[in-house]
């Protein structure tokens, strides 16, 4: 059978992707679910599989050029199989002769590259005459190329107990020193596949220890050393014109669409942190056990919350507005060039300790750009924290479909009255940004409550 | 003319297309179903149960012709060809009336006649009304349509079916005459199990392939087997020919082929094309509606909508195996996914593989051969029904059953059995793979004494290296 591996369509907003590298060779055997190649979207380097079985028979993309989503950009095949019909290239109506050499024009990068590999693939003496190929376009890329998590199968991870996962998976697990318990199963009733393991092979290890400085001062809490303070000197030109980074213009293109047509109000709230600052503590005091960071505790409480706001967890959905009944929580990691908001499914199940290693798992890998097209979609809730830069509070904007945003601020020490005396406490600000058309101020005031309370008494948070 | 409208219009009632009806109905939508055959399609009126009836008569036949084994004396005994076939429509009749019965009872609309796409939400039958007068009926889908017209026999260039002197496999169920000799192109399932029926009959039978191998896409040890206990049995069996021509004459056949650089001439009273299917699709309206095809067969999503949102395919006409049980798998992913549903997508890796010859052929999974080109080690496991008790008291000793594994992991790879009841003892192997068992788990689940799935734990034993039967 003849396999045809196109550009899939990674994000809503994604329309050209980049070969960034081919992981298999022409002529190399090929079975579904290996990683194939790795494609630069405009948010992130995402690995993708192939999906069906046979042999590699051709990149027709080569490493380093773009192609709008759709274009075909390999064939796997059968080793005796004929792929000379399919194995031409796209036929798109643009390059006029094949052999023409690239447009003067200045164009931008991605038709530029386009003329390029038509050249080549008709350079190719096995390419014979091109067919026409539009009907490859219209193939739903995700569904063809990139096999999905089954949405439905995400469910609860059995709390605590028997890790499901089937023999094979075990067996490769066993194998390959890769540890069960912190995988999401996308099997049948969330049990873990072999396909599941073998993602989590090829994704990098969660960082294990904490930074080496804090430990040797022996106060894990002191403010890292300030960097120095300088101006740069002031550049010659009056102004530059920097390019946009793929990721910057996907921002910028995605958020007015949230901010222009979304009505947002925003409901902010201080919570006391005392409680959860001193339980967080005691657990990073217990050895052989994940740090855990005031976010964790964060998206544990928020999507606990959720559970019981269902109304928060909602979105619009055409004439009708989709409550979602899993917590799976979009966590923004800022970037050097942009941010991303990779998900971190079913936080509602999932204990405060798996929590935390994935979430530092995912974070690191979206800072390397090592993140599955399945972790890039699919959050019912985001949040947003800033924290670490010293912020007391914002508003964020909602990361549509999505129905709202958690914007955190740093925990500070403050002057509180408690009792008619004044003491030092530990105060953290949060502010949530609401679909107006969806919900409404006393449904995201009620929600805030919820969450102020459950992080109040955190130890809610482990049971 | 009356528009009617329904949630989904089913376009063909083959086995794709009843079960897609009966889980949407299931599923709470309201069903139209369009046919302009008999309810069942091919599968149950012209293919896989009628020649099911066909072959049990011809095992019956082979168990008269061994009687003296049993120590069964028989007097007189006669295998009248003519009523095999009636018996077969008898059952396709029946298993058709079935399907109208779960219509019936699933409260499904069957319209007879022949759909047309008008657009992505219409579909025009047209047909006869209760007078037979020709009458033509619109058919609105408020949700989604699903085509399952399947597919039909395939010729070879310039060779024109008659279903006469040159035949399908449709023609070969209907054909009360048994001929004096018949000429099988192509050794895939159906070459093979027609070969089976007429050579039962005393036709005499040739089965060409231009294919190195008989059964091509079964593992290449079971295709040794088979063409050797055909040729045993009298089949005249050539592979790697090529057929030059097919010439219908006044009271024979000419076929001309070419084998090894040479060209010879077979003279036959009829000739059976058995070279495969193509998409049924012609007259169905996809062009208009610009629906995405590669190589004749309807291109499809995972969840089976093709390239125009809500109209969806499945079964033979949208490509992968073109197998019954395949096209039911998709009938109900492509339900449920109408219905508001994620339903897992069809593992088409997992789709096992049968043939109803004796002694039948099942598969699942990769060959050996091709989980070698794969670059893993692997294990074998061998275990031969000669060495089965069960098959020993049968008096069924021919075949195996054949694992192929991962070594390291003991994941199935693949399985192939030769053998009594072949097509039944796959099916362990298939939960197994679907629940990711590797050989430990099988070997761990006991298995009855005797049976003959005793052979396929024995196999499974065998490919960890300790079988304790040989």
């Amino acid at each position: 059978m003849i396999t045809k591996v196109i550009m899939p369509k990674l994000s809503d907003a994604m329309e050209t992707g980049k070969v960034i590298k081919w992981l298999k060779k022409e002529g190399e055997a090929v079975k579904g679910g290996d990683i194939l190649v790795e494609v630069e979207t405009d948010k992130a380097n995402v690995e993708v599989e192939a999906f069906g079985s046979g042999v590699l028979r051709k990149i027709v993309i080569p490493e380093g050029e773009q192609v709008p989503v759709g274009d075909l950009i390999a064939v796997i095949a059968d080793p005796a199989e004929d792929i000379s019909s399919v194995a031409a290239g796209p036929a798109r109506p643009a390059p006029a002769a094949p052999a023409a050499p690239a447009p003067t024009a200045p164009a931008p990068a991605a038709p530029a590259a386009r003329p390029a590999r038509v050249a080549a693939s008709a350079a190719s003496p096995s390419a014979g005459p091109l067919p026409a190929m539009e009907s490859y376009q219209s193939v739903p890329a995700t569904t063809t190329v990139v096999p999905m998590a089954p949405a439905a199968a995400a469910s609860a991870p059995a709390p605590g107990g028997r890790v499901k996962a089937s023999p094979l998976a075990r067996k490769i697990a066993g194998q390959t020193g890769v540890d069960l318990r912190l995988i999401q199963g996308t099997g049948p009733g969330g049990r873990i596949i072999r396909a599941d393991v073998e993602a989590a092979r090829t994704a990098p290890r969660p960082a294990a220890a904490p930074p080496a400085a804090a430990a040797a001062t022996g106060r894990p809490q002191a403010v890292p050393a300030r960097p120095a303070f300088v101006v740069p000197p002031r550049p010659e030109a009056e102004y530059e014109d920097v390019p946009m980074s793929p990721m910057r213009a996907a921002i910028a293109k995605r958020m007015p669409m949230s901010k222009a047509p979304v009505p947002h109000f925003y409901v902010t709230s201080e919570v006391d942190m005392d409680a959860a600052w001193a339980l967080r503590e005691q657990l990073n005091g217990l050895d052989g056990q994940p740090k855990v960071s005031v976010t964790d505790m964060v998206i544990k409480a928020a999507a606990l919350a959720l559970l019981k706001n269902p109304g928060v967890n909602a979105q619009l959905n055409g004439q009708a507005i989709r409550v979602h009944h899993r917590a799976h929580i979009g966590i923004a990691v800022a970037l050097e060039q942009g941010l991303i908001t990779p998900v971190l499914r079913d936080c509602d199940v999932k204990p405060l300790g798996r929590i935390a290693v994935e979430s530092r798992d995912l974070a690191d890998r979206a800072r390397g750009g090592k993140l599955r097209a399945q972790e890039m979609s699919g959050a019912t809730f985001s949040i947003s924290n800033l924290g670490m830069f010293d912020v007391e509070e914002f508003s964020a904007i909602i990361n549509p479909p999505e129905g709202a945003i958690l914007a955190v601020g740093s925990v500070l020490q403050k002057p509180v009255v408690d009792d008619g005396e004044i003491r030092v406490g530990r105060r953290m600000k949060m502010t949530i940004s609401c679909d107006h058309r969806v919900m409404d101020g006393a449904m995201g005031a009620r929600y805030l409550q919820d969450l102020k309370r459950l992080l109040e008494e955190p130890l809610r948070l482990l049971v | 003319m009356a528009t009617q409208a329904f949630d989904v219009v089913v376009v063909g009632t083959g086995p794709g297309g009843y079960v897609a009806a009966i889980r949407c109905a299931q599923l709470g939508l309201s069903v139209a179903t369009v046919e302009d055959d008999r309810p069942g399609g091919v599968c149950l009126n012209w293919g896989c149960i009628p020649t099911k009836a066909l072959l049990r008569n011809a095992e019956v036949v082979g168990l008269f012709q061994r009687a003296q084994e049993f120590g069964i004396t028989v007097g007189e005994w006669k295998a009248d060809y003519a009523q095999a076939v009636q018996r077969s429509r008898k059952v396709a009749d029946r298993m058709a009336k079935g399907v109208e019965f779960l219509f019936r009872k699933n409260k499904i609309t069957l319209f007879p006649g022949r759909g047309t796409l008008k657009s992505a939400r219409l579909v025009e039958v047209a047909g006869k009304d209760a007078a037979g007068k020709d009458s033509v009926q619109s058919l609105e889908a408020r949700r989604a349509v699903i085509l399952a017209t399947g597919s039909e026999p395939r010729s070879l260039p310039g060779v024109t079916i008659d279903e006469k002197r040159i035949i399908s496999s449709t023609g070969a169920v209907t054909n009360e005459s048994r001929p004096g000799s018949l000429v099988i192109i192509g050794a895939g399932a159906v070459g093979i199990e027609f070969a089976d029926v007429y050579a039962a009959y005393g036709v005499s039978v040739t089965v060409l392939e231009a294919l190195p191998r008989v059964l091509p896409i079964e593992d290449e040890e079971v295709s040794a087997q088979i063409a050797r206990l055909f040729s045993r049995r009298g089949i005249t069996i050539r592979t790697g020919v090529r057929v030059k021509s097919v010439t219908p004459g006044a009271s024979s056949v000419a076929v001309a082929v070419e084998a090894e650089g040479k060209t010879e001439t077979i003279e036959t009273d009829q000739v059976l094309m058995a070279v495969g299917r193509a998409a049924r699709t012609r007259g169905l309206g996809l062009e208009p509606l610009s629906v995405a095809t590669e190589n004749g067969f309807v291109t499809v999503s995972s969840s089976m909508e093709t390239s125009v949102k809500g109209l969806y395919a499945i079964g033979d006409m949208a490509g992968h195996q073109m197998l019954a049980h395949k096209a039911m798998a998709e009938g109900v992913v492509a339900a449920e996914t109408i219905a508001g549903q994620t339903p897992r997508p069809v593992d088409y890796g997992n789709v096992p593989s049968c043939t109803y010859c004796r002694p039948q052929v099942a598969s699942i999974g990769v060959s050996e051969a091709i989980a070698r080109g794969g670059g893993r080690e692997i294990a074998v496991g061998k275990f031969p029904f000669t060495a089965s008790g069960k098959a020993v008291a049968l008096g069924d000793t021919e075949g195996f059953v054949k694992v192929v594994a991962d070594k390291s992991t003991g994941e199935i790879l693949g399985v192939h059995i030769v053998g009594p009841e072949a097509t039944e003892l796959i099916h362990e192997f298939a939960v197994g793979r679907t629940l990711e068992a590797t050989l430990e788990e099988i070997v761990h689940t006991i298995h009855a004494h005797p049976t003959l799935s005793e052979a396929a734990l024995e196999a499974t034993l065998a490919a960890l290296g300790h079988p304790i039967h040989i």
